[in-house]
């Protein structure tokens, strides 16, 4: 009997392909968007992990110094008995270089292969170490691949760290665990360090939280535009299966096993799709990976590597929320049969024909959402918050939606001129319940675009302009030794119209890693360096070394106000005078005087310079520099570095413009899944209108223009709702996220980009259905009017 | 981990061999500019107390035999080896010399093991003749330039000791003059000892602390090409005989040839007389199983020339150095036609 009616219940989709296609499709879409984020994410924070047991724990001690430390103090604890390991940090061609002692590395540290004689080239030749694509980022220097360093870090002894960056001692010593018993305090051996806790895997991980949330946001957007194609695939094979129900339950079957015969149907489309979901999401995640690498490298620093894993947590975590989508759109459908009447009438009523009533409830749950939204906007804090604002936000606009387009084709329906649009126009409100959830997601992926697309526009158009303003230097050298550098100077002084040494220091502000900028009086940092909040005389005061500037995003963590005293160094402290924008950069960043730089901190590489020139004079002045001695990867030109910024920028929202358009294809979808639906339930409508004289081609033609109109109507609410959502991303949540605050532009063009792109997806999705009804045979339509109904 | 193997690549062609005799054999067969020990050589002390950097290898290895205030038995095992990737000695930080430390502490029912590595030229590691000291990190031995009388201390997370030690005897010379073969093809070191050590000091352990008092041996070995290519390992004995007697006798297993066997039997004067090949019979007893290594415990050692045929026994049969570089090293009794204690170093079980 189960068995039985289970066929005949399945039956139903060998008669529907379509509709089983759109389910499965739905479904699948779902979980794969889902699916695709949780890999990415998941590969991400296993790469952060491994990044950070690079030297062996986890949560890494170490031992820390205003300045670097020497030699003779490493050797000195050591000698007391304590186990330190020495490592010199710096940059080497955009590359984290990393000086290791081999020989008091943690015995967990993974540390290269340096089995047979590559210890002497490793100690005493030079030799380095990195995975395959950072070795192709450092052509000409001896490094040899090896697949355990992490990327975007080249490994090399500390004497060869020493030579590459012209510094000398160490930049902090690892603590390794456990200690020797009994010895003697640390105070004792080395008064001047401190012990600080150096999450390197947290750093990054705080830093990139917020991006992967980002991500996670839009898989939840794209999972729930995914849902309403399913709910409206359930919800339409219940209504059309009533008939069916009721002979079954006529014929004995028990209520109960015909909701346990359909929700055992459900589990078995959700493996099915599941399965398929997460194929694809693993296909989604392996195509969006490469970009994703590129972003967390350019925006964060944090190596990713382009390809993926298998991991059985995000394909269980995918089949999970299979599980609860698929069981969330099909609970209405189930409670539904458990409550028919054994012989309720075999009606088929309109699916999900809501009354005005159900209508004005459901645009009052919305209106309650957006409201909370408002709330949230005026007393949330967080990123978290953000995206809760965000997301009550288009939830609630969804919600109205239905509402708001039968109040806007009812105020224009006295416009409407004859018979015929009179009919169109109450035709549409007819439909539009059917039409309804396709809209939400039209709407949802709308305003998603809108809102993401203003925010990346803003940002670039923000981002170009400060970048020009910013690298005004025509040229950037690095010196390969503090020999070099001084008669690099010299050069510069003779070659070019100004020569402006740049000096860093590495220094922890209020409690986290930041670079402290020593920069020289020149116009040009005058004028790249626009603030954004300053004191009088704020350039004066800073270059006479009684003031520093912070950038925006240290600003708004610590919320220093003018006046303010930063500690940059133990002892050393100096009022805020200036705020300067700093995009792109995670970390905190002061600029002070270099003298005053110079004075307070040791050990400062003296090797890099940028200079002033002529645009024309670059190639030349770069020909000298090569003839005087520096490698040609140590040059570098504005244009290039330029070039490389925006890059960097590009590949950063790259993944988001893929999910933009992959969702906006989920709800295009939704509305060829709707319109195909409600095709078959429109004959008892359409067939009066022909049999009055409408031809079949001239109601295809109106079902088009309906579609249309539905889109168009659509994108009108999404429009405000898409800017309120770019506005609420660059003033909230980027604020958060990355630690600055954007002007908001506005992209008219990109609007209509997309208004023609919605417009084109109904079109598309309506062109099936329409083609259908062209050459729907007149016989059919007859037949309207022979049922009994 | 990779470098720890790597640095090991000298010592292992001592310790070691034919487990990573392919990997090696090249560097036991040439000796690269290294000074090569010739018989003839002579010592100049209190110079060669101090390292030899244009010897591949070398070592300042203590072992002692001590018995606490609760009456138990203990063992110390202190060592530390220099190894050169080139036969010289620079004060930087590129220095071709590296250095490796190996305590260990041995009780009937526990053995704890650390080891250090430094790189040469820095000052954390090293060795010097006058005042004599030997150390890495805060390991460290030193004290008179005659080596008569010494300190050595050493500490790790779950051990630590601290012992002083007073010679009863003069230092000897093992082989002809120091001149010790090694295989039949004639590989050789330079040997010495000081086997007459009378120790007092305290060890500390998870449990606390305890004194002890007992006997200590210091060998003291330098070459550049130690092992034949088919020597697989050796078993070293040391004996200490309650009239005063010092015995030192080692065979090297060999895969291929016979098994190469050396020694000197020391006179309570420090008179010695070596140990010719095929003249004593050490045979294992009894085997222990260490994870899956195989490795005998108990032995039956015959020395006919001086009476000597006793059974001696591991303290601790578990006494294995579980280190980057691992081997068998722990104090023993014998008893039979003697009775006494001893230290046994087995080497190749890996």
């Amino acid at each position: 009997m189960h068995r039985t009616a289970f066929f005949a219940l399945l039956s139903h989709w060998r008669r529907q392909p379509l509709q089983l296609l759109a389910l499965l499709l739905g479904l699948a879409a779902a979980t794969a968007l889902w699916t695709g984020v949780q890999a990415i994410n998941q590969e991400a924070r296993a790469s952060y992990d491994a990044a950070a047991s690079a030297l062996g724990q986890g949560t890494e001690q170490r031992l820390v110094s205003d300045g670097p430390i020497p030699r003779e103090t490493f050797v000195a604890l050591r000698r007391a008995g304590w186990l330190v390991s020495p490592v010199v940090e710096g940059e080497l061609e955009g590359v984290t270089l990393l000086g290791i002692d081999p020989f008091t590395l943690p015995p967990t540290a993974a540390s290269p292969n340096l089995q047979g004689p590559r210890l002497e080239q490793f100690v005493g030749g030079g030799l380095m170490f990195a995975n395959a694509d950072t070795a192709a980022r450092l052509p000409g220097y001896n490094v040899e691949t090896a697949a355990n360093v992490p990327g975007g870090q080249v490994t090399a002894d500390v004497t060869t760290a020493w030579d590459l960056l012209g510094a000398d001692g160490f930049s902090y010593l690892v603590l390794l665990s456990p200690q020797p018993r009994g010895l003697p305090p640390l105070s004792d051996v080395a008064p001047v360090l401190s012990t600080v806790t150096e999450e390197s895997a947290g750093d990054i991980a705080n830093l990139t939280r917020s991006f992967h949330l980002n991500l996670t946001a839009f898989g939840l957007l794209s999972f729930a535009v995914g849902l309403f194609i399913v709910h409206a695939a359930i919800g339409l094979a219940f209504e059309q299966r009533r008939a069916m129900f009721r002979t079954l339950r006529a014929l004995g079957l028990p209520a109960r096993s015909l909701v346990a015969l359909l929700a055992g149907e459900t589990v078995l489309f959700a493996l099915i799709a599941g399965g398929l979901g997460i194929a694809l999401g693993y296909g989604v995640a392996s195509a969006l990976l490469p970009g994703v690498a590129g972003t967390l490298r350019g925006l964060y620093g944090a190596s990713v590597p382009g390809s993926l894993t298998l991991d059985p947590a995000w394909v269980l975590s995918g089949l999970a929320i299979t599980f609860a989508g698929a069981g969330a759109a099909a609970t209405s459908s189930l409670w539904k049969v458990a409550r028919l009447p054994i012989l309720a009438p075999a009606r088929p009523r309109a699916w999900a024909m809501a009354s005005v009533r159900g209508r004005v409830a459901q645009a009052g749950f919305g209106a309650l959402l957006v409201m909370v939204s408002l709330g949230i906007a005026v007393h949330g804090e967080g990123l978290i918050a953000g995206f809760a604002m965000l997301g009550s936000l288009l939830f609630g606009a969804a919600l109205m939606l239905p509402l708001a387009l039968d109040l806007a084709l009812r105020s224009v329906a006295p416009l409407a001129k004859g018979v015929m649009a009179d009919w169109v126009l109450a035709d549409t409100r007819q439909q539009l319940p059917g039409m309804s959830l396709a809209l939400m997601a039209l709407l949802l992926a709308l305003a998603a675009n809108i809102g993401v697309g203003t925010m990346v526009s803003s940002f670039r158009a923000t981002f170009t302009g400060w970048i020009d303003q910013r690298l005004a230097s025509e040229i950037y050298v690095t010196a390969q030794t503090p020999a070099q550098a001084v008669a690099l100077r010299a050069f510069l002084d003779a070659e070019a119209d100004a020569t402006l040494p740049l000096r860093t220091a590495e220094a922890r502000l209020a409690g986290a890693p930041a670079d402290i900028l020593g920069v020289v009086e020149h116009r040009t940092y005058q004028e790249g360096w626009p603030l954004i909040e300053s004191v009088p005389d704020a350039w004066a005061r800073m270059n006479a070394g009684e003031g520093a500037f912070i950038n925006e995003q240290l600003w708004r963590r610590t919320g220093l106000a003018m006046g303010d005293r930063l500690e940059l160094r133990p002892g050393w402290a100096l009022p805020v005078v200036g705020v300067y924008t700093d995009y792109g950069n995670p970390e905190g960043q002061a600029m002070v005087a270099q003298g005053a730089l110079l004075a307070r901190v040791e050990g400062i590489s003296p090797l890099r310079f940028s200079a002033r020139v002529a645009p024309e004079r670059v190639d030349m002045l770069r020909a000298k520099l090569e003839d005087f001695g520096i490698p040609p990867g140590n040059i570098l030109d504005q244009a290039s570095v330029k070039r490389f910024s925006l890059d960097v920028f590009d590949r950063t929202f790259l993944v988001t413009g893929a999910l933009n358009v992959l969702t906006l294809g989920v709800a295009a979808f939704a509305i060829l899944v709707s319109l195909t639906t409600l095709a078959g339930m429109r004959l008892p409508q359409l067939a009066p209108v022909w049999a009055m004289g409408l031809t079949r081609a001239r109601l295809a033609r109106l079902e088009l223009l309906r579609a249309v109109l539905f889109a168009a109507l659509t994108f009108l609410f999404a429009l405000p709702l898409g800017l309120t959502v770019a506005w609420m991303l660059l003033n909230v949540v980027n604020v958060q996220a990355f630690g600055w605050k954007l002007p908001m532009l506005a992209f008219p063009l990109e609007w209509l980009r997309l208004l023609a792109l919605a417009v084109l997806a109904a079109f598309l999705a309506a062109a099936l259905p329409a083609w259908r009804l062209g050459r729907v045979a007149p016989s059919r339509l007859l037949k309207v009017f022979a049922d009994e109904r | 981990m990779s470098v720890r193997c790597l640095f090991l690549a000298g010592i292992l062609l001592c310790l070691a061999g034919v487990s990573h005799g392919q990997s090696f054999a090249g560097l036991g067969e040439d000796a690269d500019g290294f000074a090569i020990p010739q018989p003839g050589d002579q010592f100049d002390f209190p110079t060669d107390h101090g390292p030899h950097p244009d010897y591949r290898i070398e070592w300042w290895y203590l072992t002692a035999n001590l018995v606490g205030a609760d009456g138990k038995d203990y063992g110390i095992q202190w060592t530390l080896f220099r190894s050169a990737r080139e036969p010289r000695s620079d004060e930087s930080w590129q220095s071709p010399q590296t250095w490796m430390g190996h305590a260990a502490l041995t009780t009937p029912g526990a053995h704890f093991a650390a080891e250090r590595f430094a790189r040469g030229g820095t000052g954390q590691a090293g060795a010097q003749a006058k005042p004599f000291a030997a150390w890495i990190d805060d390991w460290e031995m030193a004290g008179s330039d005659t080596l008569d009388v010494i300190t050595v201390t050493a500490r790790s997370e779950d051990f630590a000791y601290r012992l002083d030690m007073v010679a009863s005897g003069p230092l000897v010379f093992h082989g002809e003059d120091g001149h010790s073969v090694k295989s039949a093809e004639g590989q050789a070191s330079r040997y010495y000892s000081q086997p007459f050590y009378e120790v007092a000091g305290e060890i500390e352990m998870p449990d606390g602390r305890i004194q002890v008092t007992g006997t200590a041996w210091l060998d003291r070995e330098y070459s550049s090409q130690p092992l034949g290519r088919t020597q697989s390992g050796w078993d070293w004995f040391a004996f200490t005989f309650p009239d005063g007697h010092r015995m030192m006798a080692f065979e090297l297993r060999d895969s291929e040839n016979a098994d190469y066997q050396s020694g000197s039997w020391i006179a309570p004067d420090g008179t010695v007389t070596q140990i010719a090949d095929g003249t004593f019979d050490a045979q294992p007893l009894a085997f222990t199983m260490i994870g899956d290594r195989r490795v005998p415990t108990a032995w039956s050692f015959r020395y006919p020339e001086r009476g000597v045929d006793v059974e001696l026994t591991a303290i601790n049969p578990q006494a294995w150095n579980d280190l980057a570089f691992a081997y068998w090293e722990g104090p023993f009794r014998f008893t039979g036609s003697h009775a006494g204690t001893g230290y046994l170093e087995m080497t190749g079980y890996e």
